[in-house]
């Protein structure tokens, strides 16, 4: 069949085609279409539901087929390239509406009751060797300083230390007024900005083979425990631990995780398996994105924590310590006891395998 | 074949062709991306900036969202584009062709602090020209593609002329060389037009320098089936 003669036997089609997948895009359909006709003119208005008329979205994945089928016949009979280019774009636009509606991955609500639990148990070995390398180093230093003050100024400088100091003055804290609402605010600011941004390094850290969280695990781990080991030694107990005790539990969990997802990336591109290295990659990505993600909403949660009762003055300090530990007995029973895993996990794994 | 055309073939047997994009639109679509984003954070500073620390505390969250969630929700939601890369007229998709979802959007994203490193995308460029399809490490990591966007053409008219039959019998790929030139053949020049004409020399040779383009597209009427 010659070109000229190929168009006009099925050109009409490839327009209704083309309109029935312009005008809609995804399972919005009504949505779209509404939006397409409050912009376009009335002419084309017609047009749209023309197409919808002539093409029902029942039959767009049959005349999808058929258009790949044209195609392949362009291409074979060598017609023109303006032709082939065309049908091209048809098909890709036809490719990416029908196989690009992956749906919603189970939605928040579900991540967090079910699935986000079940798979910090799924991946515990990961959780347990990032909480090595963080907690070590921390509980380490802590001790080491009660013995050898002197070690705290091994680790980190003197200025640090003494800016450190300051902050946590118990003079300080007791003559200064109650900070007011807008300068909580700032640092709620702050701390999302710079402390959720802490955890995606962390986890973006593992593409240096893992280097990179391991660094940032133990960096963390050295320098907090550090700056902890030397305010107890001084006797700022009150201060330092009032303040960290209730953000503590959100915090140092959400860098253990986003550490772990850091970890399995490395670990993928280490040991792939019997696959490449970012197949191997791709492949544990739900897993890994989904630590991160948690991760991160622990985080978020502590600097709002840490902006709007941690600063706070009023409560006396045991109350403190008591809320310190009520979050952190939630947080290991949260992560430890609820949730199953779900069905929406494994189907997601499926997408990234393909 | 041109180096950047990648072929993805679909389950009804046909292969989609795309065009990776290199560094260079990328870093041009980033740039506007950037651009955008210090226009909305001076805007909007300027207006917080009489809220006092409150609006420190939102100008920061502001900036937080702007470097980690801005690109994600465009790419998810606005058919795999930011406003820097729809006006360079790019687009990611996951590497089977799909539309980019959430998690690989994610992934892609947050790496981006590592393809940062050691300064100004040091990293990501080195990867971007060691494979084959322009991938910068979250490209990797998640499974992405960044693509030119085909602009939608008008289809090209071939100019009807008289049909003539070939004087030499044509293989297929040069009866589709000759379509190809008549279909263009409204965009050039006379002089252009007889110079690649000129190539065609079996087919024009002994006429006159100024039909020749003419007589080729005569040919061109014949190929595609008018009489």
């Amino acid at each position: 069949m010659r070109q000229e003669l190929f168009e006009a036997r099925y050109g009409e089609r490839w327009s209704a085609f083309e309109l029935a997948i312009g005008a809609s895009p995804s399972s919005r359909s009504k949505k779209s279409k509404k939006k397409a006709v409050s912009n376009k003119t009335a002419a084309s208005v017609d047009a749209v539901i023309a197409a919808a008329d002539v093409l029902p979205a029942d039959e767009v994945p049959r005349r999808y087929r058929e258009v790949c089928h044209h195609l392949a016949l362009a291409r074979d009979r060598h017609y023109g390239t303006a032709l082939v280019r065309r049908l091209e774009r048809l098909v890709l636009a036809g490719h990416q509406v029908l196989y690009g509606a992956h749906g919603m991955e189970g939605g928040v609500g579900q991540f967090l009751r079910h699935g986000f639990p079940a798979l910090v148990r799924k991946r515990f070995s990961y959780v347990l060797a990032s909480a090595l390398l963080f907690l070590a180093p921390l509980i380490a230093c802590f001790a080491v300083i009660q013995y050898f003050p002197d070690f705290a100024h091994v680790v980190l400088p003197s200025e640090q230390l003494a800016n450190v100091q300051q902050m946590y003055a118990p003079d300080n804290f007791r003559l200064g007024a109650e900070r007011n609402a807008d300068s909580d605010f700032a640092m709620f600011g702050f701390y999302v900005w710079n402390n959720v941004r802490i955890d995606f390094q962390c986890f973006a850290g593992g593409l240096l083979f893992g280097m990179g969280t391991i660094f940032f695990l133990l960096f963390n781990g050295l320098s907090i425990g550090t700056m902890a080991g030397h305010l107890t030694h001084i006797g700022y107990i009150e201060t330092f631990w009032g303040f960290v005790a209730g953000h503590s539990a959100f915090e140092l969990t959400g860098i253990v995780l986003s550490g772990a997802a850091g970890l399995m990336v490395g670990m993928s591109l280490l040991a792939p398996g019997r696959q490449r290295r970012f197949a191997a990659l791709k492949s544990r990505m739900p897993d890994i994105i989904g630590l991160v993600y948690g991760a991160a909403l622990l985080t978020f949660l502590a600097a709002f924590v840490e902006a709007f009762w941690s600063s706070s003055r009023i409560p006396p300090v045991e109350i403190k310590y008591a809320v310190g530990v009520v979050l952190w007995i939630i947080t290991l029973a949260y992560l430890a006891l609820t949730g199953t895993a779900t069905p929406a996990v494994s189907s997601e794994n499926k997408h990234y395998a393909r | 074949m041109l180096d950047t055309l990648r072929t993805i073939p679909t389950p009804e047997g046909i292969e989609l062709t795309l065009k990776v994009a290199g560094p260079v639109p990328r870093a041009a679509a980033w740039s506007i991306d950037l651009m955008f984003r210090l226009i909305i954070v001076l805007a909007v500073q300027a207006v917080l900036a009489a809220l006092g620390k409150v609006g420190i505390g939102i100008s920061m969250l502001l900036w937080f969202a702007l470097e980690w969630i801005y690109p994600v929700l465009f790419e998810v939601l606005w058919q795999g584009a930011t406003p820097g890369k729809r006006q360079c007229h790019l687009r990611v998709l996951h590497e089977d062709g799909t539309p980019v979802g959430w998690r690989a959007s994610v992934a892609r994203n947050l790496i981006r602090a590592v393809d940062f490193l050691p300064f100004c995308y040091g990293f990501g460029l080195i990867t971007m020209l060691l494979n084959r399809d322009f991938k910068r490490l979250g490209d990797l990591a998640a499974g992405t593609i960044v693509v030119h966007t085909e602009r939608a053409e008008k289809p090209l008219a071939i100019p009807s002329a008289e049909p003539l039959i070939p004087n030499v019998s044509l293989a297929l790929w040069e009866q589709r060389a000759l379509i190809d030139f008549a279909e263009r053949r409204a965009k050039w020049s006379d002089a252009r037009a007889a110079e690649l004409a000129a190539h065609a020399l079996p087919l024009t040779r002994g006429v006159s320098e100024g039909e020749t383009a003419k007589r080729l597209v005569r040919m061109a009427n014949y190929l595609v089936g008018r009489r």
